[in-house]
C-alpha cells in the first residue's frame, strides 16, 4: 500500500496553519487590544506573550513552507493572487515583531511610536490575513461583491483574534486587567458570533461548489453538527466568562478548530477552489517523502520542546517579565 | 508596463529584501556563539561581571534576531510572489531544503530564545546554558540549509529529469554537499563571525568613549578585536579557495569578477578599471601584468577563459567587478584594523581615544564586505537563477507594475524606519552602563 502523500501534506499544512492561527492569533489579539489598556497593563499584556510570539510566528513559516514544498504549482498561483494583502501582512508582522524589542528599549516619544506601531502592525496583519482567507474561499474572483465578502471575513477574523487575545489574558493575568479582559471577551464573542454567522451564510452564496457540498441531503444533517457544536462552544465561553480562568480560552480555541474544520471541508480537495486540487498541484513523491522522513522525526521534537517552553513559562504574567 | 521592466522591479524588490535581511543573520550567527562564550565564562567563574556582559549582549542579540526573523518571513513569501517559476521548475529540490530549515532550525532557535531571554530565573543553570547553545546551534543550522540551497543554485548537483520532464533530486547528499557548498558555508560563517566581532568591538568602543572606566567594555573590546584578528586572515585564505572553486565551476563569474573580456595566457590583474560593455574593453585600467593568471592558476602564464568564451551566457561585468573589489578592500581593512587593534591593546593596554573612535566607526564594517560579497555571487550567477537549469527571466511572476511599485514603496519605508530605529537603539544600548540597563 502506498501513502497518499499529497493528502498527508494537506493534513500537515492544515495543522500548521491552524496552529499558527490559534497561537499567533492570541498574540495579534493582545496586540490589537493594547490601546484599551493603561501603561502598566500594557506591560503585563506584552509579558504574557513575550516568550512565545517568535515560535508562534514560526508556524506561519512552516505553513507557507509546506505549501511551497508540497504544492509548488499552487504556491505561485495563490501568492500571486494575494500579492498585495501578503505584502500588507508582512509589513504588519515586521512592525509588530520588532516593536516587541523597540517598545522596551526606545526612549521618550520613540517608545510611544513603537507602542502605536505594535498595535498598528497587529491590526494590519490580522486584517490582511482575514482578507486573504476571504479571497481564498471565493477562488480569487474579481468583483465588488467578492471584495466586500473578503472585507467582512477580515473584520470577523480581527474579532476572533481579539477574543483569543482577551481569553488568553483571562488565563494569564489577574486582578483588574483580568476583569477588563472579561469585558473585552464579551465584545469579542458577540463580534465573532456575527462574523461566523455572516461568513457561514455568505460562503454558500458566494461559491456554487461550497453550496453543493453543504446542501446535499442527507449529508447535510450530519454536517449540521459542526455549526451546532460551534454555537455550543460560544455559549459555553459566554457562560464561563468571569467564572473560570481557562474555560473561555479553551472554548475559543474550540470555536477556531470547528470553524477551521468547516472551512477545510468547504475547500477540500481544492487548493485553488474549482481550479487546482491537491493532487494536481503536488510536488514529486521523491521530494515529499524526503521531507516526510524528516518531519516524522522532527515534529514530535518540536512538540516536546514547545511543551517544555509553556511549562517553563506557566502561571500568571508578572510585571518586568519582558525586561530581559 | 513591459516584461523586462517587471523583471527589473521584481529583482529590485527581492534584492532589497534579501540584502536587508542578510544584515541581521550576518550578526546573529556569530554573536550567538559569542554569547555562549560569555555565558560559559559566567558559569565557570561565577563572576557577576561576566553575567552582566552576557545580559548586555543578549539585548543586542534579541533585537538583531527579531530584525532577522521578521525580514526572513518576507523572504519565505517572496519566493512565491516574485519568482513563481522558481518553485514550479526546481521546487522538488529547493522546497525540501527550505522545509528542513524551518523544521530543524527555526522552531529550535525561536523556542529556546524565549527560554534564554526570560527563563534565567525559572530554569536551572545548565538548562539555561543548554538553551544558549541550542540557539547558537539553530542559527548555524539555519545558515547550513539556506547556503546548501544557494550553493545548489550556483553549482547544481545530484539532480535528474523524470521521464515526464520534471526535475527531481536523485541524490540528496550530492544536492546538499554540492561543489560550492563547503566553501560558501565556511566563507559565510566566518563572515558572520567577523561581522559580529566588529559589532562587539565597535559598540564596546562606543561605551568606552562615554565611560572610559568601564572594565567590562574594555574586556569585550579586546574579545572582539582578538577574535577578528584570528578570523580575518582565515577569511582571506578561505576566500581564495572559494575563488578557485568558482573558477572551476563558474568560469564566467570569474571572468566578470576580473573583467577579462578576452581569454588567453598571462592575463593581467586589473586593480582598478571601468569595464566598458560596449567596446568590451577596460577603460582607465591600472593593472599588474600576469597578476590574474598568477592568483587564479598560481602560474604567471596560466590560461584563463575570458568573457568572449561565454557569449550572452555571462553576467553583467561592472557590478560584479566593482562589488568584488569593495569586498576585498573591506576584507583587508578588517585584517589591518584587527591586527593593529590587537597589538595596541596587548597585555591589558588601554586603547587611546582615537583608536576607540576608529573601532566605533567600523562597527558595521562587516556589513559592507558581506553585502558586496553577496552581490558578487548573486549577480555573478546571472543570467541564470539556477546555473544551466533555469533562467531568471523564466522564473519571474506576472505581477503588475502597480502592485510591485506599491508594495516596494511600503517595504522601503518600513525598512528605512526599522534600520534607523535599530541603529539608534543599538548605540543607545551601547552607551548606557550595565547598572542602568534595566531597559
Amino acid at each position: 500500500m502506498s501513502i497518499d502523500l499529497p493528502l498527508v501534506f494537506t493534513a500537515l499544512m492544515g495543522l500548521a496553519i491552524l496552529a499558527y492561527v490559534v497561537l499567533d492569533g492570541y498574540d495579534l489579539g493582545v496586540g490589537m487590544l493594547m490601546p484599551a489598556a493603561s501603561d502598566e497593563e500594557q506591560k503585563l499584556m506584552v509579558a504574557s506573550i513575550g516568550p512565545f510570539w517568535d515560535a508562534n510566528e514560526t508556524w506561519l513559516v512552516l505553513g507557507i513552507g509546506l505549501l511551497l514544498v508540497a504544492f509548488p504549482l499552487a504556491h505561485g498561483v495563490i501568492l500571486g493572487a494575494l500579492y498585495l494583502p501578503v505584502a500588507a501582512m508582512l509589513i504588519g508582522l515586521m512592525l509588530r515583531g520588532v516593536a516587541f524589542e523597540f517598545r522596551v528599549k526606545a526612549l521618550g516619544w520613540h517608545r510611544e511610536l513603537w507602542n502605536w506601531l505594535f498595535w498598528f502592525g497587529s491590526f494590519v496583519a490580522s486584517l490582511a490575513q482575514g482578507f486573504m482567507l476571504g479571497r481564498t474561499i471565493t477562488g480569487y474572483e474579481r468583483g465588488f461583491g467578492y471584495w466586500l465578502f473578503s472585507l467582512v471575513v477580515a473584520g470577523g477574523l480581527c474579532g476572533g483574534y481579539m477574543l483569543l487575545g482577551a481569553t488568553w489574558l483571562i488565563l494569564r493575568t489577574e486582578g483588574a486587567l483580568q476583569q477588563k479582559a472579561v469585558g473585552w471577551a464579551r465584545w469579542g464573542l458577540a463580534w465573532v458570533a456575527l462574523g461566523v454567522a455572516l461568513v457561514s451564510l455568505a460562503t454558500p452564496l458566494a461559491s456554487e461548489t461550497v453550496r453543493m457540498k453543504w446542501f446535499d441531503f442527507p449529508r447535510t444533517l450530519g454536517l449540521m453538527l459542526l455549526p451546532v457544536a460551534t454555537v455550543g462552544c460560544g455559549v459555553w465561553v459566554w457562560r464561563s466568562l468571569g467564572r473560570s480562568d481557562w474555560k473561555p480560552f479553551a472554548g475559543t480555541v474550540a470555536i477556531f478548530v470547528l470553524s477551521f474544520a468547516g472551512l477545510a471541508y468547504s475547500l477540500f480537495p481544492y487548493l485553488v477552489i474549482d481550479r487546482l486540487t491537491i493532487w494536481q498541484a503536488a510536488a514529486d513523491p521523491s521530494a515529499l517523502s524526503f521531507v516526510l522522513y524528516g518531519a516524522v522525526v522532527v515534529v514530535p521534537l518540536i512538540a516536546a520542546y514547545t511543551a517544555f517552553s509553556y511549562r517553563v513559562f506557566r502561571g500568571k504574567a508578572r510585571a518586568g517579565m519582558y525586561e530581559h | 508596463m513591459d516584461a523586462s521592466n517587471a523583471l527589473q522591479l521584481a529583482r529590485a524588490q527581492f534584492g532589497l529584501n534579501i540584502g536587508f535581511h542578510i544584515l541581521f543573520p550576518s550578526i546573529t550567527i556569530g554573536l550567538a556563539w559569542l554569547l555562549v562564550y560569555f555565558r560559559a565564562r559566567y558559569a565557570l567563574s561565577g563572576d557577576a561581571a561576566w553575567l552582566a556582559t552576557y545580559k548586555r549582549w543578549t539585548k543586542v542579540f534579541a533585537l538583531t534576531f527579531a530584525m532577522g526573523v521578521v525580514t526572513g518571513i518576507v523572504m519565505s513569501f517572496q519566493f512565491g510572489t516574485n519568482w513563481p517559476g522558481y518553485m514550479n521548475n526546481v521546487g522538488n529540490v529547493a522546497g525540501p531544503l527550505l522545509a528542513y530549515e524551518v523544521l530543524t532550525a527555526f522552531f529550535l532557535e525561536a523556542t529556546f530564545l524565549g527560554v534564554m531571554l526570560f527563563g534565567m530565573n525559572r530554569v536551572p543553570g545548565w538548562v539555561h546554558m543548554t538553551s544558549s547553545v541550542l540557539v547558537a546551534f539553530g542559527t548555524t543550522l539555519s545558515a547550513f540549509w539556506i547556503l546548501a540551497l544557494n550553493s545548489w543554485m550556483q553549482t547544481p548537483a545530484g539532480w535528474a529529469w523524470t521521464p515526464e520532464g520534471k526535475l527531481i533530486a536523485a541524490d540528496w547528499l550530492a544536492v546538499i554537499f554540492n561543489p560550492s557548498f563547503p566553501y560558501r558555508f565556511v566563507h559565510m560563517t566566518l563572515a558572520s563571525g567577523l561581522t559580529a566581532s566588529f559589532v562587539v568591538a565597535g559598540l564596546s568602543a562606543w561605551r568606552l568613549l562615554k565611560a572610559p572606566a568601564d572594565g567590562a567594555a574594555a574586556r569585550t573590546l579586546r574579545t572582539g578585536i582578538v577574535i577578528a584578528a584570528v578570523l580575518a586572515p582565515l577569511q582571506v585564505a578561505v576566500g581564495d579557495a572559494h575563488g578557485l572553486n568558482t573558477l572551476e565551476y563558474q568560469p564566467a563569474k570569474i571572468a566578470a569578477i576580473e573583467a577579462i573580456w578576452k581569454g588567453g595566457r598571462g592575463i593581467p590583474l586589473e586593480l582598478f578599471a571601468i569595464p566598458n560593455p560596449v567596446t568590451r574593453h577596460n577603460d582607465y585600467a591600472i593593472s599588474i601584468p600576469k597578476g590574474a593568471s598568477l592568483i587564479l592558476t598560481h602560474n604567471p602564464n596560466g590560461g584563463i577563459e575570458g568573457l568572449d568564451a561565454f557569449g550572452d551566457d555571462a553576467p553583467p561585468v561592472a557590478p560584479v567587478f566593482f562589488a568584488f573589489r569593495i569586498m576585498v578592500a573591506f576584507g583587508f581593512a578588517m585584517v589591518a584594523l584587527a591586527w593593529f587593534g590587537a597589538w595596541m591593546t596587548r597585555r591589558g593596554a588601554g586603547a587611546p581615544r582615537w583608536l576607540l573612535w576608529t573601532f566605533a566607526g567600523a562597527t558595521f564594517i562587516g556589513w559592507g564586505a558581506t553585502l558586496a560579497g553577496w552581490i558578487v555571487t548573486e549577480i555573478g550567477r546571472q543570467p541564470w537563477l539556477v546555473s544551466g537549469l533555469l533562467l531568471t527571466e523564466d522564473a519571474v511572476g506576472a505581477i503588475s507594475g502597480a502592485e510591485l511599485g506599491a508594495s516596494l514603496t511600503g517595504y522601503v519605508i518600513t525598512y528605512a524606519l526599522m534600520l534607523l530605529a535599530y541603529i539608534v537603539v543599538l548605540t543607545h544600548l551601547a552607551a548606557e552602563g550595565d547598572a542602568g540597563g534595566e531597559s
